[in-house]
Protein backbone atom coordinates (compact mmCIF):
# COMPACT_ATOMS: atom_id res chain seq x y z
CA UNK A 1 0.00 0.00 0.00
CA UNK A 2 2.90 2.47 1.54
CA UNK A 3 4.49 1.63 -2.17
CA UNK A 4 1.79 2.92 -4.27
CA UNK A 5 1.56 5.64 -2.36
CA UNK A 6 5.28 6.60 -3.42
CA UNK A 7 4.42 5.89 -6.60
CA UNK A 8 1.77 7.71 -7.24
CA UNK A 9 3.49 10.51 -5.43
CA UNK A 10 6.32 9.96 -8.53
CA UNK A 11 4.14 9.78 -11.15
CA UNK A 12 2.05 13.48 -9.60
CA UNK A 13 5.22 15.63 -9.60
CA UNK A 14 6.74 13.86 -12.88
CA UNK A 15 3.64 14.95 -14.79
CA UNK A 16 3.66 18.54 -12.98
CA UNK A 17 6.89 19.39 -14.22
CA UNK A 18 6.26 18.18 -17.66
CA UNK A 19 3.23 20.59 -17.41
CA UNK A 20 5.46 23.19 -16.16
CA UNK A 21 7.92 22.62 -18.93
CA UNK A 22 5.15 22.79 -21.53
CA UNK A 23 3.56 25.70 -20.18
CA UNK A 24 6.83 27.76 -20.20
CA UNK A 25 6.04 28.99 -24.07
CA UNK A 26 2.83 30.48 -23.11
CA UNK A 27 4.68 31.99 -20.48
CA UNK A 28 7.48 33.30 -22.87
CA UNK A 29 5.00 34.64 -25.37
CA UNK A 30 3.22 36.58 -22.91
CA UNK A 31 6.01 38.06 -21.34
CA UNK A 32 7.52 39.33 -24.52
CA UNK A 33 4.49 40.88 -25.53
CA UNK A 34 4.02 42.43 -22.34
CA UNK A 35 7.70 43.60 -22.66
CA UNK A 36 7.48 44.72 -25.72
CA UNK A 37 4.08 46.69 -25.43
CA UNK A 38 5.22 48.18 -22.11
CA UNK A 39 7.93 49.32 -23.39
CA UNK A 40 7.17 50.61 -26.77
CA UNK A 41 4.34 52.65 -26.05
CA UNK A 42 5.78 55.93 -23.77
CA UNK A 43 7.42 57.47 -26.82
CA UNK A 44 3.76 56.74 -28.79
CA UNK A 45 2.88 59.62 -25.91
CA UNK A 46 6.00 61.80 -24.98
CA UNK A 47 6.71 62.26 -28.89
CA UNK A 48 3.52 61.85 -30.39
CA UNK A 49 1.64 58.88 -32.75
CA UNK A 50 1.72 61.14 -35.76
CA UNK A 51 5.19 62.99 -35.48
CA UNK A 52 6.38 59.10 -34.80
CA UNK A 53 4.79 57.09 -36.82
CA UNK A 54 4.22 59.43 -39.81
CA UNK A 55 6.79 62.16 -39.75
CA UNK A 56 9.88 61.14 -41.79
CA UNK A 57 12.91 63.20 -40.23
CA UNK A 58 14.88 60.80 -37.87
CA UNK A 59 17.62 63.26 -36.03
CA UNK A 60 17.72 61.82 -32.58
CA UNK A 61 20.81 63.67 -31.47
CA UNK A 62 20.00 66.90 -32.69
CA UNK A 63 19.65 70.07 -30.44
CA UNK A 64 15.72 69.58 -31.86
CA UNK A 65 15.26 65.86 -32.09
CA UNK A 66 13.01 64.59 -34.80
CA UNK A 67 11.87 61.15 -34.02
CA UNK A 68 10.07 60.22 -37.42
CA UNK A 69 10.01 56.33 -38.34
CA UNK A 70 8.04 56.23 -41.44
CA UNK A 71 10.96 55.77 -43.70
CA UNK A 72 12.28 53.32 -41.71
CA UNK A 73 9.07 51.39 -41.66
CA UNK A 74 8.80 51.81 -45.53
CA UNK A 75 11.77 50.47 -46.04
CA UNK A 76 11.12 46.84 -43.76
CA UNK A 77 8.47 47.08 -46.43
CA UNK A 78 9.49 47.70 -49.66
CA UNK A 79 12.70 45.87 -48.85
CA UNK A 80 10.70 42.70 -47.55
CA UNK A 81 8.15 42.85 -50.54
CA UNK A 82 11.36 42.80 -53.32
CA UNK A 83 13.31 40.04 -51.76
CA UNK A 84 10.74 38.21 -51.78
CA UNK A 85 9.49 39.46 -55.21
CA UNK A 86 13.17 37.45 -56.38
CA UNK A 87 13.51 35.14 -54.06
CA UNK A 88 9.99 33.03 -54.61
CA UNK A 89 10.44 32.82 -57.88
CA UNK A 90 13.85 31.31 -57.78
CA UNK A 91 13.05 29.23 -54.80
CA UNK A 92 9.48 27.76 -56.38
CA UNK A 93 11.67 26.95 -59.65
CA UNK A 94 14.49 25.28 -57.49
CA UNK A 95 12.00 23.18 -55.68
CA UNK A 96 10.23 21.95 -58.74
CA UNK A 97 13.47 20.92 -60.35
CA UNK A 98 13.96 18.92 -56.78
CA UNK A 99 10.93 16.92 -56.84
CA UNK A 100 10.17 17.25 -60.41
CA UNK A 101 12.97 17.17 -63.23
CA UNK A 102 16.66 16.32 -61.40
CA UNK A 103 17.08 12.87 -61.09
CA UNK A 104 18.54 11.48 -58.53
CA UNK A 105 22.00 12.27 -58.83
CA UNK A 106 21.25 16.41 -59.86
CA UNK A 107 19.34 16.33 -56.60
CA UNK A 108 21.87 15.11 -54.37
CA UNK A 109 24.12 17.59 -55.26
CA UNK A 110 21.63 20.68 -55.49
CA UNK A 111 19.37 19.23 -52.09
CA UNK A 112 22.74 19.89 -49.80
CA UNK A 113 23.89 23.34 -51.36
CA UNK A 114 20.46 24.39 -50.24
CA UNK A 115 20.50 23.04 -47.29
CA UNK A 116 24.27 24.73 -46.32
CA UNK A 117 22.72 28.02 -46.98
CA UNK A 118 20.40 27.99 -44.58
CA UNK A 119 22.96 27.10 -42.45
CA UNK A 120 25.54 29.38 -43.11
CA UNK A 121 25.53 32.54 -40.31
CA UNK A 122 23.84 35.96 -41.08
CA UNK A 123 26.90 37.46 -40.33
CA UNK A 124 29.06 35.92 -42.77
CA UNK A 125 26.25 36.60 -45.86
CA UNK A 126 26.35 40.23 -44.06
CA UNK A 127 30.46 40.59 -44.51
CA UNK A 128 30.11 38.69 -48.29
CA UNK A 129 27.81 41.50 -49.10
CA UNK A 130 30.05 44.26 -47.55
CA UNK A 131 32.71 42.66 -49.69
CA UNK A 132 31.39 41.97 -52.82
CA UNK A 133 28.36 43.33 -53.32
CA UNK A 134 29.37 46.67 -52.24
CA UNK A 135 31.64 47.57 -54.33
CA UNK A 136 30.21 46.76 -57.48
CA UNK A 137 27.03 49.05 -56.13
CA UNK A 138 29.45 51.85 -56.04
CA UNK A 139 30.62 50.74 -60.09
CA UNK A 140 27.19 51.06 -60.65
CA UNK A 141 26.27 54.10 -58.41
CA UNK A 142 29.28 55.91 -60.38
CA UNK A 143 28.00 54.75 -63.48
CA UNK A 144 24.19 56.23 -62.95
CA UNK A 145 24.71 59.00 -60.86
CA UNK A 146 27.56 60.91 -63.17
CA UNK A 147 25.62 63.64 -63.59
CA UNK A 148 23.49 64.01 -60.76
CA UNK A 149 24.02 67.11 -58.37
CA UNK A 150 21.48 65.63 -55.45
CA UNK A 151 22.15 62.22 -55.21
CA UNK A 152 24.15 61.29 -51.55
CA UNK A 153 26.75 58.73 -52.88
CA UNK A 154 27.07 55.82 -50.28
CA UNK A 155 29.72 54.04 -51.74
CA UNK A 156 27.77 50.99 -52.61
CA UNK A 157 25.58 50.58 -48.60
CA UNK A 158 22.07 50.83 -50.66
CA UNK A 159 18.73 49.21 -50.72
CA UNK A 160 19.86 47.03 -53.65
CA UNK A 161 22.61 45.10 -52.01
CA UNK A 162 20.46 45.05 -48.60
CA UNK A 163 17.36 43.12 -51.15
CA UNK A 164 19.64 40.84 -52.95
CA UNK A 165 21.04 39.61 -49.48
CA UNK A 166 18.12 39.30 -48.10
CA UNK A 167 16.55 36.99 -51.54
CA UNK A 168 19.37 34.88 -50.96
CA UNK A 169 19.23 34.48 -47.24
CA UNK A 170 14.75 33.98 -47.74
CA UNK A 171 15.90 31.47 -50.91
CA UNK A 172 16.56 28.08 -48.83
CA UNK A 173 12.96 28.58 -46.46
CA UNK A 174 10.87 28.77 -49.82
CA UNK A 175 12.86 25.74 -51.58
CA UNK A 176 12.21 23.80 -48.76
CA UNK A 177 8.73 24.28 -47.85
CA UNK A 178 7.31 24.46 -51.36
CA UNK A 179 9.55 20.61 -52.27
CA UNK A 180 7.65 19.08 -49.29
CA UNK A 181 4.26 20.18 -50.28
CA UNK A 182 4.92 19.77 -54.11
CA UNK A 183 5.96 16.22 -52.91
CA UNK A 184 2.64 15.69 -50.87
CA UNK A 185 0.65 16.69 -54.37
CA UNK A 186 -1.28 12.69 -55.12
CA UNK A 187 1.15 11.10 -58.15
CA UNK A 188 -3.00 10.05 -59.38
CA UNK A 189 -3.11 13.96 -60.27
CA UNK A 190 0.02 13.73 -62.17
CA UNK A 191 -0.76 10.79 -63.81
CA UNK A 192 -4.14 11.83 -65.02
CA UNK A 193 -2.47 15.28 -66.50
CA UNK A 194 -0.11 13.34 -68.37
CA UNK A 195 -2.37 10.78 -69.77
CA UNK A 196 -4.56 13.09 -71.24
CA UNK A 197 -1.73 14.17 -72.92
CA UNK A 198 -0.06 17.25 -71.29
CA UNK A 199 3.85 17.85 -71.28
CA UNK A 200 5.47 17.36 -68.46
CA UNK A 201 5.91 21.19 -68.15
CA UNK A 202 2.39 21.88 -68.29
CA UNK A 203 1.69 19.04 -65.45
CA UNK A 204 3.88 20.78 -63.19
CA UNK A 205 2.68 24.58 -63.50
CA UNK A 206 -0.80 23.45 -64.40
CA UNK A 207 -1.76 20.37 -62.30
CA UNK A 208 1.00 20.10 -59.73
CA UNK A 209 2.06 23.39 -58.64
CA UNK A 210 -1.59 24.67 -58.16
CA UNK A 211 -2.46 21.63 -55.92
CA UNK A 212 0.64 22.31 -53.99
CA UNK A 213 -0.55 26.11 -53.41
CA UNK A 214 -1.59 26.36 -49.97
CA UNK A 215 1.92 24.93 -49.15
CA UNK A 216 3.92 27.37 -51.09
CA UNK A 217 1.93 30.07 -49.45
CA UNK A 218 3.13 29.01 -46.50
CA UNK A 219 7.32 28.86 -47.48
CA UNK A 220 6.57 32.32 -48.68
CA UNK A 221 5.08 33.83 -45.60
CA UNK A 222 7.77 32.42 -43.87
CA UNK A 223 10.06 34.15 -46.02
CA UNK A 224 8.42 37.39 -45.56
CA UNK A 225 9.00 36.42 -41.60
CA UNK A 226 12.15 35.61 -42.30
CA UNK A 227 13.32 38.45 -44.26
CA UNK A 228 11.38 40.98 -42.12
CA UNK A 229 13.65 40.03 -38.96
CA UNK A 230 16.78 39.40 -40.85
CA UNK A 231 19.10 42.30 -38.74
CA UNK A 232 22.75 41.81 -38.70
CA UNK A 233 23.75 40.64 -42.40
CA UNK A 234 21.56 43.91 -43.82
CA UNK A 235 22.87 45.98 -41.28
CA UNK A 236 26.07 45.18 -43.15
CA UNK A 237 25.29 46.00 -45.73
CA UNK A 238 22.61 48.69 -46.19
CA UNK A 239 24.86 51.84 -45.13
CA UNK A 240 23.46 53.78 -42.35
CA UNK A 241 20.81 56.87 -43.14
CA UNK A 242 17.39 57.09 -42.94
CA UNK A 243 15.99 57.72 -46.49
CA UNK A 244 13.07 57.20 -48.68
CA UNK A 245 13.42 53.15 -49.86
CA UNK A 246 15.00 54.28 -53.68
CA UNK A 247 17.13 51.92 -54.65
CA UNK A 248 20.63 53.70 -54.48
CA UNK A 249 19.51 54.87 -51.26
CA UNK A 250 21.86 54.21 -47.97
CA UNK A 251 18.61 52.73 -46.03
CA UNK A 252 18.03 51.74 -42.22
CA UNK A 253 15.39 48.87 -41.33
CA UNK A 254 13.38 48.46 -38.25
CA UNK A 255 15.92 45.94 -37.80
CA UNK A 256 18.90 47.42 -38.30
CA UNK A 257 17.59 50.64 -36.41
CA UNK A 258 17.55 48.99 -33.80
CA UNK A 259 21.14 46.63 -34.32
CA UNK A 260 22.71 50.13 -34.95
CA UNK A 261 21.25 52.33 -32.23
CA UNK A 262 20.38 50.51 -29.35
CA UNK A 263 24.05 50.12 -28.25
CA UNK A 264 24.38 53.73 -27.16
CA UNK A 265 20.70 55.45 -27.27
CA UNK A 266 19.56 57.07 -24.01
CA UNK A 267 16.34 58.84 -22.84
CA UNK A 268 13.60 59.54 -25.45
CA UNK A 269 15.49 57.88 -28.49
CA UNK A 270 16.11 54.95 -26.55
CA UNK A 271 12.11 54.91 -26.00
CA UNK A 272 11.64 55.54 -29.70
CA UNK A 273 13.98 52.42 -30.42
CA UNK A 274 11.68 50.39 -28.77
CA UNK A 275 8.60 51.58 -30.21
CA UNK A 276 10.28 50.69 -33.54
CA UNK A 277 11.06 47.12 -32.21
CA UNK A 278 7.11 46.96 -31.05
CA UNK A 279 6.28 48.20 -34.70
CA UNK A 280 8.42 45.22 -36.02
CA UNK A 281 6.69 42.77 -33.54
CA UNK A 282 3.30 43.79 -34.30
CA UNK A 283 4.54 43.28 -38.05
CA UNK A 284 5.81 39.67 -37.18
CA UNK A 285 2.64 38.83 -35.19
CA UNK A 286 0.66 38.78 -37.90
CA UNK A 287 2.98 36.67 -39.93
CA UNK A 288 2.55 34.55 -37.65
CA UNK A 289 -1.62 34.38 -37.31
CA UNK A 290 -1.28 34.31 -40.82
CA UNK A 291 0.94 31.41 -41.31
CA UNK A 292 -1.21 29.59 -38.66
CA UNK A 293 -3.93 30.04 -40.23
CA UNK A 294 -2.19 28.39 -43.83
CA UNK A 295 -1.13 26.17 -41.96
CA UNK A 296 -4.46 24.67 -40.42
CA UNK A 297 -6.03 25.07 -44.36
CA UNK A 298 -3.31 22.85 -45.12
CA UNK A 299 -3.86 20.20 -43.03
CA UNK A 300 -7.55 20.28 -43.39
CA UNK A 301 -6.58 19.95 -47.00
CA UNK A 302 -4.70 17.00 -46.83
CA UNK B 1 10.45 10.00 -67.93
CA UNK B 2 12.61 12.53 -70.04
CA UNK B 3 12.12 10.37 -73.17
CA UNK B 4 8.54 9.93 -72.73
CA UNK B 5 8.51 13.99 -72.73
CA UNK B 6 10.60 14.59 -74.98
CA UNK B 7 7.86 12.88 -77.26
CA UNK B 8 5.15 14.63 -76.07
CA UNK B 9 6.25 18.47 -76.09
CA UNK B 10 7.49 17.29 -79.69
CA UNK B 11 3.61 17.29 -80.39
CA UNK B 12 2.74 20.55 -78.09
CA UNK B 13 2.47 23.62 -79.82
CA UNK B 14 4.11 25.79 -77.04
CA UNK B 15 7.19 23.91 -76.85
CA UNK B 16 9.06 27.11 -76.86
CA UNK B 17 7.96 27.88 -73.46
CA UNK B 18 8.30 24.27 -72.68
CA UNK B 19 12.31 25.00 -73.51
CA UNK B 20 12.06 28.66 -71.59
CA UNK B 21 10.70 27.29 -68.24
CA UNK B 22 13.28 24.03 -68.17
CA UNK B 23 16.19 26.71 -68.77
CA UNK B 24 14.83 29.10 -65.97
CA UNK B 25 14.49 25.93 -63.85
CA UNK B 26 17.72 24.53 -64.29
CA UNK B 27 18.86 28.15 -63.95
CA UNK B 28 17.12 28.73 -60.73
CA UNK B 29 18.71 25.23 -59.17
CA UNK B 30 21.70 26.07 -59.81
CA UNK B 31 21.75 29.25 -58.06
CA UNK B 32 22.06 27.85 -54.87
CA UNK B 33 24.89 25.99 -56.08
CA UNK B 34 26.63 28.73 -57.70
CA UNK B 35 26.29 30.73 -54.32
CA UNK B 36 26.99 27.91 -52.06
CA UNK B 37 30.30 27.39 -53.57
CA UNK B 38 31.68 31.22 -54.17
CA UNK B 39 30.39 31.74 -50.56
CA UNK B 40 32.86 28.40 -49.56
CA UNK B 41 35.87 29.81 -52.09
CA UNK B 42 35.58 33.51 -51.34
CA UNK B 43 35.79 32.68 -47.07
CA UNK B 44 38.27 30.25 -47.41
CA UNK B 45 40.36 32.25 -49.90
CA UNK B 46 40.09 35.21 -47.86
CA UNK B 47 40.62 33.78 -44.39
CA UNK B 48 42.20 30.34 -44.57
CA UNK B 49 46.08 32.33 -43.67
CA UNK B 50 44.16 33.92 -41.01
CA UNK B 51 43.64 30.45 -39.12
CA UNK B 52 46.59 29.26 -37.61
CA UNK B 53 47.39 27.48 -34.22
CA UNK B 54 47.60 31.32 -32.04
CA UNK B 55 44.99 32.49 -33.62
CA UNK B 56 42.81 29.69 -32.31
CA UNK B 57 44.69 30.01 -28.40
CA UNK B 58 45.33 33.25 -27.87
CA UNK B 59 43.36 36.71 -27.26
CA UNK B 60 43.77 39.53 -29.63
CA UNK B 61 46.42 42.09 -27.81
CA UNK B 62 48.20 45.10 -29.20
CA UNK B 63 49.95 44.66 -25.75
CA UNK B 64 51.54 41.00 -26.79
CA UNK B 65 51.30 41.83 -30.55
CA UNK B 66 48.87 38.54 -30.83
CA UNK B 67 45.87 38.36 -32.89
CA UNK B 68 43.45 35.53 -31.64
CA UNK B 69 40.20 34.41 -31.08
CA UNK B 70 40.74 31.77 -27.95
CA UNK B 71 38.35 34.28 -25.88
CA UNK B 72 35.08 34.10 -28.28
CA UNK B 73 35.50 30.22 -28.62
CA UNK B 74 35.08 30.23 -24.96
CA UNK B 75 32.22 32.30 -24.90
CA UNK B 76 30.71 30.60 -27.26
CA UNK B 77 30.98 27.32 -25.53
CA UNK B 78 30.08 28.35 -22.31
CA UNK B 79 26.75 29.84 -24.04
CA UNK B 80 25.85 26.76 -25.93
CA UNK B 81 26.31 24.70 -22.84
CA UNK B 82 25.00 27.00 -20.77
CA UNK B 83 21.55 27.40 -23.24
CA UNK B 84 21.73 23.56 -23.76
CA UNK B 85 21.65 22.39 -20.16
CA UNK B 86 17.95 24.31 -19.44
CA UNK B 87 16.92 24.02 -23.06
CA UNK B 88 17.06 20.79 -23.34
CA UNK B 89 15.32 18.68 -20.19
CA UNK B 90 12.68 21.53 -20.68
CA UNK B 91 12.06 21.14 -24.46
CA UNK B 92 11.93 17.72 -23.61
CA UNK B 93 9.51 17.85 -21.43
CA UNK B 94 7.10 20.23 -22.80
CA UNK B 95 7.16 17.24 -25.80
CA UNK B 96 6.49 14.52 -23.57
CA UNK B 97 3.44 16.49 -22.11
CA UNK B 98 2.05 17.30 -25.06
CA UNK B 99 2.39 13.47 -26.83
CA UNK B 100 2.01 11.37 -23.58
CA UNK B 101 -0.46 13.57 -20.91
CA UNK B 102 -2.29 16.32 -22.53
CA UNK B 103 -5.63 15.94 -24.25
CA UNK B 104 -6.45 17.64 -26.89
CA UNK B 105 -8.44 20.88 -25.52
CA UNK B 106 -7.59 24.54 -25.40
CA UNK B 107 -4.02 24.01 -22.86
CA UNK B 108 -2.48 22.16 -25.80
CA UNK B 109 -3.72 24.67 -28.35
CA UNK B 110 -2.54 27.02 -26.70
CA UNK B 111 0.82 25.50 -26.02
CA UNK B 112 1.28 24.79 -29.99
CA UNK B 113 0.16 28.20 -30.71
CA UNK B 114 2.80 29.34 -27.91
CA UNK B 115 5.82 27.37 -29.83
CA UNK B 116 4.84 28.23 -33.28
CA UNK B 117 4.89 32.09 -32.33
CA UNK B 118 8.34 31.53 -30.27
CA UNK B 119 9.81 29.97 -33.32
CA UNK B 120 8.63 32.67 -35.79
CA UNK B 121 9.84 35.30 -33.51
CA UNK B 122 13.13 36.90 -35.29
CA UNK B 123 16.36 36.45 -33.03
CA UNK B 124 16.31 40.84 -32.74
CA UNK B 125 13.44 40.80 -30.75
CA UNK B 126 14.85 37.65 -28.50
CA UNK B 127 17.74 39.95 -28.38
CA UNK B 128 15.56 43.54 -27.04
CA UNK B 129 13.91 41.46 -24.77
CA UNK B 130 16.52 39.88 -23.12
CA UNK B 131 18.03 42.78 -23.01
CA UNK B 132 15.22 44.29 -21.22
CA UNK B 133 14.07 41.39 -18.42
CA UNK B 134 17.43 39.01 -18.07
CA UNK B 135 19.77 42.14 -18.21
CA UNK B 136 17.46 45.24 -16.81
CA UNK B 137 14.78 43.47 -14.53
CA UNK B 138 16.54 40.82 -13.13
CA UNK B 139 19.83 42.76 -12.64
CA UNK B 140 22.28 40.90 -15.38
CA UNK B 141 23.03 42.93 -17.13
CA UNK B 142 25.31 42.34 -20.38
CA UNK B 143 26.77 38.93 -19.40
CA UNK B 144 26.96 35.56 -20.75
CA UNK B 145 24.10 34.48 -18.40
CA UNK B 146 21.92 36.98 -19.90
CA UNK B 147 22.65 35.48 -23.54
CA UNK B 148 22.01 31.77 -22.59
CA UNK B 149 18.80 32.55 -21.05
CA UNK B 150 17.70 34.32 -24.18
CA UNK B 151 18.87 31.43 -26.31
CA UNK B 152 16.75 29.69 -23.77
CA UNK B 153 13.50 30.64 -25.33
CA UNK B 154 14.97 30.78 -28.97
CA UNK B 155 15.90 27.20 -28.80
CA UNK B 156 13.21 25.28 -27.00
CA UNK B 157 10.62 25.04 -30.16
CA UNK B 158 13.26 23.68 -31.83
CA UNK B 159 14.18 20.68 -28.87
CA UNK B 160 10.12 20.39 -28.43
CA UNK B 161 9.40 19.87 -32.25
CA UNK B 162 11.86 17.20 -32.67
CA UNK B 163 11.34 15.19 -29.23
CA UNK B 164 7.78 15.77 -30.43
CA UNK B 165 8.38 14.39 -33.95
CA UNK B 166 11.00 11.48 -32.44
CA UNK B 167 8.03 10.52 -30.03
CA UNK B 168 4.95 9.97 -32.84
CA UNK B 169 7.26 7.44 -34.14
CA UNK B 170 7.38 4.90 -31.14
CA UNK B 171 5.20 2.39 -32.07
CA UNK B 172 1.71 2.77 -29.80
CA UNK B 173 2.25 -1.30 -28.79
CA UNK B 174 5.61 -0.46 -27.36
CA UNK B 175 3.24 2.18 -24.23
CA UNK B 176 0.34 -0.57 -24.35
CA UNK B 177 2.90 -3.47 -23.49
CA UNK B 178 4.56 -1.63 -20.77
CA UNK B 179 0.97 -0.46 -19.36
CA UNK B 180 0.54 -4.12 -19.60
CA UNK B 181 2.92 -5.36 -17.51
CA UNK B 182 2.00 -3.21 -14.76
CA UNK B 183 4.35 -0.25 -15.55
CA UNK B 184 3.68 3.39 -14.38
CA UNK B 185 3.53 6.37 -17.00
CA UNK B 186 6.61 7.84 -15.80
CA UNK B 187 8.46 4.09 -15.79
CA UNK B 188 7.31 4.36 -19.38
CA UNK B 189 8.75 7.65 -20.20
CA UNK B 190 11.82 7.03 -18.68
CA UNK B 191 12.90 3.37 -19.69
CA UNK B 192 10.60 3.10 -23.34
CA UNK B 193 9.96 6.29 -24.85
CA UNK B 194 12.82 8.35 -23.92
CA UNK B 195 15.51 5.91 -24.98
CA UNK B 196 13.48 5.37 -28.23
CA UNK B 197 13.18 8.84 -29.30
CA UNK B 198 16.73 9.74 -28.32
CA UNK B 199 18.52 10.08 -31.93
CA UNK B 200 15.35 12.58 -32.25
CA UNK B 201 15.89 14.57 -29.44
CA UNK B 202 20.18 14.43 -29.99
CA UNK B 203 19.08 16.06 -33.63
CA UNK B 204 17.21 18.61 -32.23
CA UNK B 205 20.34 19.71 -29.76
CA UNK B 206 22.54 19.57 -32.24
CA UNK B 207 20.39 21.40 -34.61
CA UNK B 208 20.01 24.31 -31.79
CA UNK B 209 23.90 24.42 -31.06
CA UNK B 210 23.61 25.39 -34.70
CA UNK B 211 21.28 27.62 -33.85
CA UNK B 212 23.34 28.90 -31.28
CA UNK B 213 26.56 29.06 -33.35
CA UNK B 214 25.21 30.88 -36.15
CA UNK B 215 23.23 33.68 -33.96
CA UNK B 216 24.61 36.75 -33.36
CA UNK B 217 21.59 39.60 -33.13
CA UNK B 218 20.25 37.62 -30.02
CA UNK B 219 23.47 38.15 -28.33
CA UNK B 220 24.36 41.58 -29.31
CA UNK B 221 22.92 43.31 -26.53
CA UNK B 222 22.73 40.24 -24.18
CA UNK B 223 25.77 39.15 -24.14
CA UNK B 224 27.65 41.93 -25.27
CA UNK B 225 31.07 41.66 -26.82
CA UNK B 226 34.11 41.09 -24.83
CA UNK B 227 36.88 38.45 -25.63
CA UNK B 228 39.02 38.23 -22.69
CA UNK B 229 39.96 34.76 -21.60
CA UNK B 230 39.67 33.86 -17.93
CA UNK B 231 43.37 32.93 -16.64
CA UNK B 232 42.26 30.13 -14.68
CA UNK B 233 39.76 27.18 -14.90
CA UNK B 234 38.43 28.20 -11.53
CA UNK B 235 37.90 32.09 -14.03
CA UNK B 236 35.47 30.14 -16.14
CA UNK B 237 31.97 30.17 -13.29
CA UNK B 238 32.41 33.99 -12.95
CA UNK B 239 33.19 34.61 -16.39
CA UNK B 240 28.88 33.86 -16.68
CA UNK B 241 28.18 36.84 -14.84
CA UNK B 242 30.87 38.47 -17.13
CA UNK B 243 30.25 40.20 -20.86
CA UNK B 244 31.44 38.07 -23.52
CA UNK B 245 31.12 38.32 -27.43
CA UNK B 246 30.71 34.74 -29.36
CA UNK B 247 32.31 33.97 -32.49
CA UNK B 248 29.59 35.48 -34.67
CA UNK B 249 29.46 39.11 -32.52
CA UNK B 250 33.72 39.47 -33.21
CA UNK B 251 33.11 38.62 -36.82
CA UNK B 252 30.22 41.48 -36.93
CA UNK B 253 32.12 43.89 -34.86
CA UNK B 254 35.58 42.80 -36.42
CA UNK B 255 33.98 43.70 -40.19
CA UNK B 256 32.16 46.66 -39.03
CA UNK B 257 33.79 48.97 -36.25
CA UNK B 258 37.09 47.36 -35.69
CA UNK B 259 37.62 47.56 -39.95
CA UNK B 260 40.22 44.13 -38.79
CA UNK B 261 38.70 42.07 -42.47
CA UNK B 262 41.28 39.51 -41.35
CA UNK B 263 40.19 38.83 -38.29
CA UNK B 264 36.67 38.70 -39.89
CA UNK B 265 37.38 35.90 -42.73
CA UNK B 266 39.46 33.68 -40.08
CA UNK B 267 36.31 33.86 -37.83
CA UNK B 268 34.00 33.47 -40.88
CA UNK B 269 36.24 30.01 -41.56
CA UNK B 270 36.14 28.57 -38.82
CA UNK B 271 32.60 29.48 -38.54
CA UNK B 272 31.64 28.09 -41.65
CA UNK B 273 33.49 24.46 -40.83
CA UNK B 274 31.52 24.26 -37.74
CA UNK B 275 28.80 24.76 -38.85
CA UNK B 276 29.22 22.45 -41.80
CA UNK B 277 30.04 19.78 -39.31
CA UNK B 278 26.98 20.04 -37.54
CA UNK B 279 24.86 19.54 -40.72
CA UNK B 280 26.90 16.59 -41.48
CA UNK B 281 26.15 15.49 -37.94
CA UNK B 282 22.36 15.95 -38.41
CA UNK B 283 22.63 14.09 -41.64
CA UNK B 284 24.55 11.15 -40.13
CA UNK B 285 21.65 11.08 -37.17
CA UNK B 286 18.88 10.95 -39.35
CA UNK B 287 20.52 8.37 -41.94
CA UNK B 288 20.85 6.07 -39.00
CA UNK B 289 17.46 6.67 -37.37
CA UNK B 290 15.60 5.55 -41.08
CA UNK B 291 17.31 2.58 -40.58
CA UNK B 292 16.66 1.59 -37.08
CA UNK B 293 13.36 2.80 -38.08
CA UNK B 294 13.29 -0.23 -41.09
CA UNK B 295 14.41 -2.68 -39.37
Amino acid sequence: MKKKAKMNAVELTAKYIFTICAVLAIFAVCSITVYMIAKGTPALKSVGVLKLLFETEWKPTASEPAYGILYIILTSIVGTAASVLIGVPVGLLTAVFLTEVADKRLAAVVSPAVELLAAIPSVIYGLLGLMLLNPFMYKLEKIFFANSDTHQFTGGSNLISAIIVLAIMILPTVVNVSASSIQAVSPSLRAASLALGASKIQTIFKVTVPAAKSGIMTGVVLGIGRALGEAMAINMVAGGSVNLPLPFNSVRFLTTQLVSEMGYAEGIHRQVLFTVGLVLYIFIMIINLILQKLRKETDEDE
Amino acid sequence: MNEHTGISAGFRKNRVSDIILYILIYLSASLSVIILAAIIIYVFFKGIHSVNLSFLTSVTSVLKGTVGIAGNIVNTLIIIILTMIIATPVGVGAAIYLNEYAKPGKLVNLILFATETLSGIPSIIFGLFGMMFFGQTLGLGYSLLTGSLTLILMVLPLITRNTQEALKTVPESYRQGAVGLGAGKWYTIRTILLPSSMPGIITGVILAIGRIVGESAALLFTAGSAKALPKTIAGLFPKIFQSGGTMTVQLYLSATSEGDFDTAFGVAVVLLILVFLINLGTKKLAAKYDVTRKK
